[in-house]
């Protein structure tokens, strides 16, 4: 039997996402006041519990409805180029999932893909400008090469978050080409891109999700 | 650091409301923080802007006839959000379209251009024009671009008064580029801001020292030197700008926009050594405009825009006009 991502498994994603930001808000706020505008960390809590009580009001019963309500929830509430960027992202891979419960392997492979293509085309952003890009487009080229290669969608997921995790840690001595940061020129070195930080979180938590969520 | 404010968290609420009260003749969405203007719009084209709060009384405060018919405040220099922004041009457009004047700032771009996707699928006709005047910033595709600061105030005054006459969305979008591409604007900051939820300045600059090119949210400018004169400061200034765009020959509209924490008298002296400076470079300013208009919360410090114009710019500036902020007659 192949291997799904329920929609209570993708709730979870969402949550263990929302609470792990909160963890993890100050860090993120001080990558962003080194190189940006300092509230990063505070958009992204205000964002994510946002969520987490849309979630909780039960009106969405596919995932479809479900990742279009998250992003559009995103977007009216993260506020500046995050909230724009992390809604696109949910609202895509929405557009780009079937009107059922759950997500096969290559459903949710199709999904992440259009998300993130959603994010690049939003942001006009490619590897190498210091952005969540660099977290999340290897993330999903390893995921996709490993479900090819007839790797499990948890041991794929686990690897397309340690590449999210190689591709944040790769900003830090980039010089940034996009959003706030590209105004210091030179001077956003020696910095781990913020964004990417966040994107890093989002894609651990689907794996850990993915852990405890898959049904056989 | 002292602010008068009940609560970081209330503020931009708090300030809403006090603008509500204070403008009768406007009103205000509370829950979209949106504010909106009562002068009629019937089949014409309709101005929406915003950004982030923190720079009034851009944009609430040139909401009226004549100008911007809403403007949507984001939180403190943060954008506002496409569905705020979707929500302002339902409400003001006619069926003639809507002209989006945006600030040159990764999040506001995004923003408004997700915001004309969603209005585009409800048949709303959208236009946008952007606004990246700033100088100081290197004008490069390795970088966000250009920051948008004092043209903006010159270009919705004049395409408000282009809608408020009929033109087409067609015709007062050509308008608005032509005046975006001939605007140029450069600053300094004395002081850094404070944003009321950090509690604590943006940057350090220590006193005796200034921030040449300094970009309205904080951001660095192009160096920090010893704090200059006003005569001194002036010839920075007009340099900068005048090397970037050939003003000669033609009339132009100039603003000198205090950054908040700067005293009116400052300004004019600073006004004066500027004046002095385009009249060496026989840059004739036809209209010019100064006091606290483009700002960063309490940062001290100013910022000079030229714009290039021509007769039809020089009549739209002249039109009536009658907002909180900008206000005359015939």
């Amino acid at each position: 039997m192949p291997e799904t991502l329920t929609i209570d498994a993708i709730q979870q994603w969402l949550n263990r996402f929302a609470s792990e930001i909160t963890t993890q808000a100050d860090w993120l706020t001080e990558l962003d006041s080194a190189i940006g505008d300092a509230d990063h960390g505070t958009n992204m809590v205000r964002g994510t519990a946002a969520v987490v009580a849309k979630l909780d009001d039960g009106s969405t019963s596919t995932v479809q409805e479900l990742l279009k309500a998250v992003g559009m929830t995103l977007v009216s509430t993260v506020g500046g180029a995050s909230g724009s960027l992390y809604g696109t992202f949910f609202l895509e891979m929405g557009r780009n999932s079937p009107s059922s419960v759950q997500l096969d392997a290559s459903e949710l492979e199709n999904a992440l893909r259009a998300g993130v293509n959603g994010v690049i085309a939003r942001g006009h952003a490619a590897v190498g400008d210091k952005t969540m890009i660099d977290a999340l487009e290897p993330a999903v080229t390893v995921l996709s090469r490993s479900l090819a290669d007839g790797r499990q969608l948890h041991g794929s997921i686990a690897a397309a978050a340690a590449a999210a995790t190689t591709g944040r840690d790769s900003t830090e001595p980039l010089v940034a080409r996009k959003g706030r940061a590209s105004y210091l020129g030179d001077r956003s070195a020696g910095h781990i891109d913020p964004g990417a930080a966040s994107a890093t979180i989002l894609v651990a938590a689907l794996a850990a999700s993915v852990g405890e969520g898959i049904a056989r | 650091m002292n602010k008068l404010i009940n609560s970081p968290q209330t503020l931009l609420a708090d300030a809403l409301r006090g603008f509500a009260a204070a403008h009768g003749q406007l009103s205000v969405d509370f829950e979209n923080r949106i504010v909106f203007s009562a002068a009629p719009r019937e089949g014409r084209v309709t101005l929406v802007s915003g950004g982030g709060s923190g720079h009034e009384p851009l944009h609430s405060g040139f909401v009226g006839a004549g100008m911007l018919d809403a403007a949507c405040a984001g939180e403190i220099f943060t954008s506002p959000t496409p569905d705020q922004i979707l929500a302002a041009a339902i409400r003001v457009d006619t069926g003639a379209g809507v002209l989006f004047v945006v600030k040159n700032y990764t999040g506001d771009l995004l923003n408004f251009e997700m915001a004309a996707e969603l209005a585009r699928e409800q048949g709303i006709e959208v236009a946008s024009v952007i606004v990246a005047d700033d100088v100081a910033v290197e004008d490069s595709t390795w970088t966000a671009g250009r920051r948008g600061v004092g043209t903006t105030l010159i270009l919705e005054k004049a395409a408000g008064a282009a809608a408020a006459r009929g033109w087409s969305l067609e015709k007062v979008h050509m308008l608005a580029e032509r005046i975006a591409d001939a605007g140029r604007s450069m600053g300094a900051a004395l002081t850094s801001c404070t944003v009321p939820a950090v509690g604590k300045p943006s940057f350090d600059l220590p006193e005796g020292e200034m921030e040449l090119g300094v970009g309205i949210h904080g951001e660095p400018g192009r160096k920090r030197v010893p704090v200059m004169s006003a005569a001194e400061l002036s010839h920075v200034l007009a340099e900068s700008i005048t090397t970037d765009y050939d003003f000669s020959g033609k009339p132009v509209i100039a603003l000198l926009t205090g950054l908040g924490g700067t005293p009116l008298i400052e300004l004019y002296a600073m006004f004066a050594e500027v004046s002095d400076r385009l009249k060496e470079r026989n840059i004739k300013v036809a209209r010019s405009l100064v006091g606290n208009y483009v700002t960063s919360l309490d940062m001290a410090g100013c910022s000079l825009t030229l714009v290039g114009a021509d007769d039809e710019i020089l009549d739209l500036w002249d039109a009536p006009v009658n907002t909180p902020a900008l206000r005359w007659k015939d």
